[in-house]
């Protein structure tokens, strides 16, 4: 049904509809609306969880282990603060192959206090072996939530799924939501290694060097799989529901000279720059990075990229660029923008493009 | 692509008439999308909100800088706050005020919102409601028909006092 709705209410929808078994949550800004949201669908019946309201992000992810180890699908959100918070726990979910779907409202880190998007918090946790998206808007965070489960479930991934959405941005802004009835779209939960109270064993016990290897090639032997289960699903959506996504958005790239690569909202606003450049008679075309892991295969040969990073590595440079530049072998320009909600608009955008110079990095704001 | 910035105070529902006017600009076949500006604001302070209506799909996130039409639910905000910031030359300008008031020679509409709320004793916590009306008189400046407002209303609200304001506020606009 066509309707409207926020960031949020779209996650919660979509979490409605793929009916996790049990959803822990902690509130925190500007997630709380897609955790409140859950809390209303459960109080009113429309969705049959168990709702585990907890003290801190780092129980909200226990307690998501705790229920996906015995094999029943969970949820939670949280965002910036929340989310480093439970950075234990984030490896851990990996390790015992607990295929948890979680979203972030993507939210810079204090000090200075901030509540507004930056893509650091889950960058920071690009490491742990969570499968990662960005959603650039309302309608693909309920259609990115809902895949989550889908791809995370797959007996060849059995890995946590995080959906990243711009805090305020893309959490709170209104946009047109169309919701589908999944059917068997999400097959049931089946986790092979499911806890069974009447067969008892170990888990989590000490692992020796002659082994812990072998399950960290397997953590890396299912994202190698989960590029194919992506794909497959992406494309299984859309045959059923008419919105086709893949790994990246392209726009207007096909005999593209410079291509502009951003991620969330930026990756779409980024696609009017396109459309200014294009009528000066610039060969420009955009890229908006979807999946950042596992990351996904670029068609970049032969063209100059400049990358917005809406985050930071100090000491090192733009994340997103610099995973392009180690993958491949092209020139870029390193734009830096957007932090902690720092207004950038199409306009900025297109002179980033004007004013490239290739192989150095440009602070939007501070560089001239 | 038409750009709407609504200012009025926190607790007086401008969030809510931002999503009210999408919803209803979406049911009939627009695109539109609606967002606050969120800052440190509480309730009583002032806030922005955002619409944009167009016939394609909408990639803007940033603010409305060049507004073609600026909303004053609360013309107190005035004192503090440039309203008129950015409005393009030919921009028009909707107050919620019971007589017309000159805004920099930019077109403008006057509706009585605070007096037709209390009217009909639409309050909440001791303030009246401005939004449901607020859509009549945008009804009445052609944005979207009567009917998608009502039903907009509808969607958003049980009590049927809020369609007899919108009604009210489409049948006193004046300019």
């Amino acid at each position: 049904m066509l309707t409207i709705a926020t960031g949020n209410k779209a996650v919660a929808d979509a979490v409605k509809d793929a009916r996790p078994e049990v959803v822990a949550a902690y509130p925190i800004t500007p997630q709380t609306e897609i955790v409140e949201q859950i809390a209303n669908y459960v109080a009113s019946g429309e969705l049959g969880s168990r709702y585990i309201p907890v003290e801190s992000e780092h129980s909200a992810m226990a307690a998501c282990i705790g229920a996906s180890a015995t094999g029943v699908r969970a949820f939670t959100a949280t965002s910036s603060h929340g989310l480093v918070y439970m950075c234990e726990m984030l490896h851990w979910a990996v390790g015992a192959r607990l295929p948890i779907v979680m979203a972030n409202a993507n939210r810079a880190l204090g000090p200075g206090w901030n509540i507004w998007a930056e893509h650091t918090d889950s960058l920071s946790m690009r490491d742990t072996g969570w499968l990662q998206v960005y959603v650039g808007s309302v309608q693909e965070a309920y259609d990115a939530t809902l895949m989550a489960f889908r791809i995370a479930e797959h007996t060849n991934v059995l890995l946590p799924v995080m959906v990243n959405l711009d805090g305020f941005a893309l959490t709170h802004i209104t946009q047109p939501l169309e919701t589908v009835d999944p059917g068997d779209f999400i097959p049931p939960m089946e986790l092979p290694h499911a806890i069974d109270i009447t067969n008892p064993v170990g888990y989590g016990t000490l692992t020796p060097p002659g082994e812990y290897y072998k399950f960290r090639w397997d953590i890396e032997r299912s994202m190698r799989s989960a590029a194919g289960v992506i794909e497959e699903t992406q494309a299984e959506f859309g045959k059923r529901f008419g919105r086709r996504y893949g790994a990246t958005e392209e726009y207007r790239c096909e005999d593209a000279e410079v291509i502009v690569v951003a991620m969330g909202t930026l990756g779409k606003e980024m696609e009017i720059a396109v459309d200014t450049l294009r009528s000066e008679g610039m060969k420009v075309g955009s890229m908006r990075i979807r999946w950042f892991r596992p990351f996904p295969d670029l068609d970049l040969e032969g063209r100059e990229v400049v990358v917005i990073d809406r985050d930071y590595s100090f000491g090192f440079g733009g994340i997103v660029a610099h995973a392009i530049s180690s993958k491949y072998d092209v020139s870029i320009y390193s734009v830096i923008a957007g932090l902690g909600g720092q207004e950038v608009t199409y306009d900025d955008i297109a002179g980033f493009v004007r004013d490239r110079r290739p192989g150095e990095e440009f602070w939007f704001g501070v560089d001239a | 692509m038409y750009e709407i910035r609504l200012h009025s105070r926190g607790g007086q529902g401008g969030v809510t008439a931002a999503k009210m006017l999408a919803l209803a600009a979406i049911r009939e076949g627009k695109f539109a999308t609606a967002c606050p500006f969120y800052g440190a604001e509480r309730r009583g302070a002032p806030v922005v909100s955002y619409i944009r209506i167009d016939d394609a799909p909408i990639k803007v996130y940033s603010q409305i800088r060049q507004p073609d039409l600026v909303i004053v639910l609360d013309m107190s905000v005035m004192e503090t706050v440039d309203v008129l910031q950015g409005i393009r030359e030919d921009g028009r300008v909707l107050i919620n005020s019971p007589h017309p008031v000159d805004m920099q020679g930019h077109p403008t509409y006057h509706v009585d919102l605070t007096g037709i709320a209390l009217s009909l004793n639409l309050v909440i916590a001791g303030s009246p409601i401005l939004n449901t009306p607020l859509m009549g008189a945008l009804a009445k400046m052609g944005f979207v028909s009567f009917d998608s407002v009502k039903d907009a209303i509808e969607e958003t609200f049980s009590d049927e006092r809020n369609v007899a304001a919108a009604k009210l506020a489409y049948e006193g606009l004046g300019q």
